[in-house]
């Protein structure tokens, strides 16, 4: 491949990054400056006509919303922060990326070489901070390496199981000049097909099962395995749930797909995933929320394992049988294996299991959230892009939004980062042509990292902020309701914060709204809004996630209401 | 890359067990890079494996290192271990040397006391053990001895008579016997 580029004579280690940016395809970065990046900025200014840079109110702002543009997108977000605590606060960022597989690009700058390991002014091992959460990092110690540790770095951000690679640039780097040429885009490693036998043998385990259950997670979208995850559950009449992961990468209208499992999941997800005799994981990891009591969980179960990665076959728990490499690949293979078999019984059981999930929904405890997201729905399209933050509000959009398109729900689901949200939908409504775009948020994430107000509102997004608004953490307070006597230390927030008139600081609009019939008006208004408009929904501070799991519990243990002793004490 | 961690078709050993630890004799190609050896450490730590021990040094190819790691840990830990230094970025190649399948030596060197003239039992043990004096001094012998595990066990047992005042131990070496590699 011809480099993109004629190399020029000469150009500094800063030219180089920038340009190599551009070469890799990318066009908009997010992040904040500061001394240490002073030359990549002055880059960056030169080539604002070529590719966008989004200033953040802050790093952690700028890492969630690089991670959202990547969910949404499919491509590798890129972040950029200065030395030391512009560095250190990207971690959280990185960590969210790491822990739910999205490929990450973090460029920070670095005190000068000479000053490095001095404990120099806005110095910090980075690199070494980042070790446990990233899939690998570079220092730069020559603009000579500059191009080519970048193009590896998309590389391997976006090769396999995606991941965030942090490359530290100390500043004399970005200041000194080269030569060297800016390298072309790399070609992924590519995902390897399962050997025949391995298809042979996990296309009979599918053949002799009675009650098949795809459990499908983040990696199905990943893979872009949708349509191939359906065409085999058609072949085999098995019934699909999925992590929170793995939600919107299934139409959630598809008559086969239950929806969540796990902790807070769909009655009939849980009930059908504890029911199957064969569970085949694409994509999925197995992750405590999703299995409960692990003894419990792989009883009288077979287990078949599809995954990109070798080493989360028996990570969590042991499996019967692995397909390790490309899921579109292996999914394709295994649908044109079947023999189209209809299984009556294990769907009639599956009906069974679905009226029970609707008869258990009035006493769901959460009719003020539902008809907050059902209203919400009905003015979003398919392709909308959702983010969520983290907590009650999170589950109940994961339970109840109907997620139709892969790559339009964007959650912390293995972190599980509060504060994730704004940030986050900022980059993912850049990724999707900057159209309408939805947060659903707590009053305790949003107060996290509200700052990036500043950002929706500079960028002029058109951003709807629906934030359930209960005066509490309700999730860590529906524990404490559970399991400590109702002893609700430090989850009341009784803080008087009036986010419709914070909004209207920031430079946006809003809208309070206290009971149902405020409900319509307030969204009519939000999203008629050309910007950022926050709409703080009251709902009932003691307003459950239900069902529930109780933690290490199995489906035997699974609430659908509230004990009777729970709710006189409301 | 690997053999053990593509191998997608056997049945995978059981998550967190009780089954018995036993010792893992892991060898690793590496890249010979600053950083590696911390990225190794730290997925130790990280995923709560012990190592025992931890021994690398360049390859007759200056771009390499390799490791040799003696972890403790059941089926299911040396599996993980496997799977898990495979995906990292600097390590081309790993793999569990059964111990019927390696040669292993542990390097040390035993600091040891002496009065006046040297002790023919001390000398005795020495040569016995096939190890070499490396340093003396009127009030001290350095002996360097290589063995297995168990053999520089008993060297240590049968010099503490005489003052053992220092040593210092490497850990194991492994390559598979035969002319099979790595």
């Amino acid at each position: 491949m011809e480099p993109p580029h004629a190399p020029p004579a000469s150009m500094t280690g800063a030219e180089a990054i920038v340009r190599s940016l551009i070469a890799q395809g990318v066009e908009v970065v997010f992040g904040y400056p500061g001394g240490s990046v002073l030359d990549l900025y002055d880059e960056l200014y030169r080539s604002s006509d070529q590719i966008r840079h989004v200033l953040t109110a802050h790093e952690q702002g700028a890492a969630h919303a690089a991670d959202g543009y990547a969910r949404a997108t499919g491509r590798v977000g890129v972040v950029i922060a200065t030395s030391g605590p512009g560095a250190t606060n990207l971690v959280t960022g990185i960590a969210t990326a790491y822990l739910d597989s999205v490929p990450l690009v973090a460029i920070t700058g670095n005190v000068i070489t000479p000053l490095l390991g001095k404990d120099s002014f806005q110095e910090v091992d980075i690199i070494g901070i980042t070790i446990p959460v990233t899939k690998h990092s570079f220092i730069v110690r020559s603009a000579d390496e500059v191009s080519e540790v970048l193009a590896e770095a998309f590389k391997i951000a976006a090769s396999g199981r995606p991941g965030p690679v942090l490359i530290d640039v100390p500043k004399d780097v970005q200041a000194s000049r080269t030569t060297a040429s800016i390298a072309a885009p790399r070609a992924l490693v590519a995902a390897p097909l399962p050997l025949e036998d391995d298809l042979a043998q996990a296309a009979a385990m599918l053949a002799d099962s009675k009650r098949p259950y795809l459990y499908c997670g983040g990696g199905v979208s990943c893979a872009g395995a949708s349509d191939e995850l359906l065409r085999l559950a058609d072949a085999h009449d098995a019934v699909i749930g999925c992590s929170m992961m793995g939600l919107a990468a299934l139409p959630s209208s598809h008559p086969r797909n239950l929806g969540m499992t796990g902790m807070h999941g769909r009655e009939a997800s849980i009930l059908a995933h504890a029911r199957a005799d064969l569970v085949v994981a694409v994509g999925a990891r197995f992750s405590d929320r999703a299995t409960g009591n692990k003894a419990a969980y792989v009883k009288d179960t077979r287990f078949l394992h599809i995954d990109i990665d070798a080493a989360e076959v028996g990570k969590n728990i042991a499996v019967d049988h692995a397909l390790v490499g490309d899921l579109k690949g292996s999914l394709s293979a295994l649908a044109s294996r079947a023999v189209a078999t209809r299984r009556a019984a294990w769907q009639d059981e599956v009906a069974d299991m679905r009226a029970k999930e609707a008869a258990h929904a009035h006493n769901a405890g959460r009719l003020a959230a539902r008809s907050v997201i059902e209203s919400v729905r009905r003015r979003t399209e398919d392709g909308t892009v959702v983010a969520t933050d983290v907590g009650q509000h999170q589950m109940w959009v994961a339970q109840d939004y109907p997620f139709e398109a892969p790559r339009t729900h964007l959650t912390s689901g293995g972190l599980g980062t509060m504060g994730y949200g704004l940030g986050a939908a900022i980059g993912g409504c850049l990724g999707n042509h900057a159209r309408r775009t939805v947060l659903f948020t707590g009053d305790g994430s949003f107060a996290m990292n509200l700052n990036e107000m500043a950002t929706a509102v500079s960028l002029g997004v058109p951003l709807v902020i629906c934030i359930f608004n209960n005066g509490a953490l309700g999730m860590v307070r529906q524990w404490q309701t559970l399991f400590f006597s109702g002893r609700y230390s430090n989850t009341v927030l009784d803080r008087k914060t009036d986010f419709v008139a914070l909004a209207r600081a920031f430079g946006a609009n809003g809208r309070r709204v206290d009971g149902p019939d405020d409900l319509e008006p307030a969204l009519d208004e939000a999203f008629a809004s050309t910007g950022p408009f926050v709409v703080d929904c009251a709902i009932p501070t003691d307003d459950w996630v239900l069902p529930m799991i109780p933690p290490g519990g199995t489906v035997a243990d699974m609430l659908t209401e509230k004990p009777q002793e729970m709710e006189m004490t409301r | 890359m690997t053999t053990e961690a593509q191998a997608g078709g056997s049945k995978t050993p059981a998550a967190p067990t009780t089954a018995a630890e036993a010792k893992i004799l892991i060898g690793a190609i590496v890249n010979n890079h600053f950083g590696v050896l911390t990225r190794v450490a730290e997925l130790f730590a990280k995923r709560c494996y012990n190592i025992e021990s931890l021994v690398v040094g360049v390859t007759d190819d200056p771009n390499y290192s390799r490791m040799t790691i003696v972890a403790m840990g059941d089926d299911y830990i040396r599996d993980q271990i496997v799977k898990q230094l495979s995906k990292l970025y600097d390590v081309h190649r790993v793999d569990v040397i059964p111990d019927e399948q390696a040669s292993v030596r542990e390097h040390m060197l035993v600091k040891i006391y002496v009065s006046g003239s040297t002790n023919a039992a001390l000398t005795d043990a020495i040569n016995d053990f096939g190890a070499k004096v490396i340093d003396f001094s009127p009030e001290s012998i350095t002996a360097e001895v290589t063995g297995d595990a168990a053999s520089n066990d008993r060297f240590v047992e049968k010099v503490k008579p005489y003052g053992v005042l220092e040593i210092c131990r490497a850990g194991a070496q492994a390559l598979y016997r035969g002319a099979r590699c790595l």
